[in-house]
């Protein structure tokens, strides 16, 4: 794990998201929002035979909450949905290949517990 | 007699153990005292003193260590009666802090006087803390809030004050915004308040701390502060009244030390202050607020005051060449008091007191508890950065020169 929470990677990311925007015929659109920071994220689900077909994010908040919703993208689309409803944090922190502070994990993790929201109404797993 | 002491930011630093820390291999800059200051060794020995060689539960025992955590316990309340200019220290509660002072109003004289129909008036930027007790108690009797607006400088918008008075029974208001550093003009409210027959309520968090406040002088009817803000230990807050006011309430809470003599199903209550202080009160804590009113005291409120307008003045001037930032609040220092909230273009205030941190700055990034007020500017979340007595100007500097490496992070 690097300890640079600001590495080149995550400033990509933040500066040009993937999958930014929005889906017109999205099957599911799921707002999460972290109400402490300020952080929100909104997600636009296709869904395709029992797999995620498409998705997109909108979001706005700090580099971390924002460059985690874009690299998340990456990692869940095309997968399995029932695959994604236990999709682990562990993988989402792994891609982010950062230290991240007690202070920051809300910010870190708000992109993968709204994800959990969308496909099973309430976040469980850690967080 | 408190010895009176020249106020000298590089002096008074060496009186606070923390400021000698080092955070990330540089020296600790430590700019968020409106949430809460850092305590000078005298507070720390005091309340180490009291647990060492007379902790005793007060106003009970008849043995002598009980007598004498009594005796500095009640000493302790007539210094902060006399540090606000309390006609008596009768007139000094002892709370937890100011949202327990807040919510005892709200509770004791809010419930007794506040009818259905009734209007209770607030401001845009007030603390959550002044502002949830109300929503609370205006959905349980009914009552309605409204508030007054602020300008885009930061300032309440006055021109409408008496008819926006109209039908009011309390005007809920703080002293200094925690987010905007706005210095609001009390004296002229409570004025216009009492002349529509209201009461008048002060959230003083941020003002006891950092300027000379004399409570008849402003003529607010319920004044309430934190100990923690200002030197003193977490746990211990006062709420200030008029003395024929809080004769006048109901209790609080319930319990040991609130009462006079208690049967089986009705209690008397005891006198003020103890009327409103149920319970074991938080001793060394009170104790501890008494060596901070006493270290303040003797460099003078006035003293700390403008060395904060220094800091300030000095601070808006670097800030305002920073590129892409934007300032809350008003510029000039005389209603601004020491804390300075501000964005940056691209950088969002979380990212920046991270990268700042590892600067050793220690800098608050959020809603600052008013998240209204953030609706209101129209932003999220910003950056704060606030002073007190132990603040040097080359801190700024510092604060600057952070904001600029965080923006060579993410250009």
């Amino acid at each position: 794990m690097s300890d640079d929470l600001y590495r080149e990677q995550i400033l990509e990311h933040y500066k040009n998201p993937h999958h930014f925007g929005e889906l017109p015929d999205a099957d599911i659109t799921q707002e999460g929002d972290n109400p402490l920071c300020g952080d929100v994220i909104t997600f636009y689900l296709k869904l395709d035979d029992g797999r995620l077909g498409d998705v997109r994010f909108r979001g706005r908040g700090c580099a971390i909450s924002q460059a985690s919703a874009s690299m998340l993208t990456d990692l869940i689309v095309g997968k399995p949905l029932q695959e994604l409803k236990t999709f682990p944090t562990k993988d989402l922190l792994e891609e982010l290949g950062i230290q991240i502070s007690p202070a920051r994990m809300k910010c870190a993790t708000l992109s993968v517990n709204t994800l959990r929201v969308a496909l099973n109404g309430d976040a469980p797993e850690e967080d | 007699m408190i010895q009176t002491r020249t106020l000298n930011a590089e002096a008074a630093r060496a009186d606070f153990p923390i400021l000698g820390r080092r955070i990330n291999g540089k020296p600790l800059v430590y700019l968020d005292s409106a949430a809460t200051s850092q305590k000078p060794a005298v507070v720390i020995d005091t309340m180490d003193d009291y647990y060492r060689r007379y902790n005793a539960n007060p106003h009970r025992g008849v043995y002598a260590i009980s007598e004498e955590a009594t005796a500095a316990y009640e000493s302790a309340r007539q210094r902060v009666a006399t540090f606000i200019n309390a006609a008596s220290p009768k007139e000094v509660i002892f709370t937890r802090n100011t949202t327990e002072a807040i919510n005892l109003v709200r509770y004791s004289w809010g419930r007794a006087n506040i009818r259905s129909g009734d209007r209770i008036l607030l401001t845009e930027m007030e603390h959550h803390s002044n502002l949830v007790p109300w929503q609370l108690l205006a959905q349980e009797v009914n009552a309605t809030l409204s508030f007054l607006c602020i300008d885009d400088d930061g300032l309440l918008e006055l021109e409408q004050l008496d008819r926006q008075l109209e039908g009011v029974r309390l005007l809920a208001i703080t002293h200094q915004s925690n987010t905007l550093g706005t210095i609001n003009p009390i004296k002229a409210v409570a004025e216009a308040a009492h002349r529509a027959g209201a009461l008048v309520l002060v959230d003083g968090a941020q003002a006891v701390p950092h300027m000379p406040v004399d409570v008849q002088e402003l003529g607010a009817d319920f004044y309430a502060f934190s100990g923690h803000k200002m030197c003193g230990p977490t746990g211990i807050g006062v709420l200030w009244a008029r003395r024929s006011l809080l004769e006048s309430m109901p209790p609080f809470l319930g319990g040991g030390d609130m009462i006079r003599r208690v049967r089986l199903n009705e209690a008397t209550w005891n006198d003020l202050p103890w009327k409103f202080e149920a319970g074991t009160p938080s001793v060394a804590e009170g104790i501890g607020l008494g060596a901070a009113v006493d270290y303040l005291t003797q460099f003078g409120m006035d003293r700390v005051r403008s060395h904060e307008r220094t800091l300030v003045d000095y601070a808006m001037e670097k800030l305002q060449e920073v590129p892409g930032i934007t300032i809350y609040g008003p510029r000039d220092s005389e209603i601004h008091g020491g804390a300075i909230s501000f964005t940056l273009a691209n950088i969002h205030p979380h990212d920046l007191a991270t990268l700042v941190d590892r600067e050793g700055i220690a800098v608050r990034a959020g809603h600052h508890c008013t998240q209204p007020l953030m609706d209101r500017l129209g932003v999220a979340a910003t950056t704060r950065a606030s002073f007190y007595i132990y603040n040097r100007v080359d801190e700024v500097d510092h604060l600057v020169s952070g904001i600029q490496k965080a923006q060579k992070v993410f250009a």
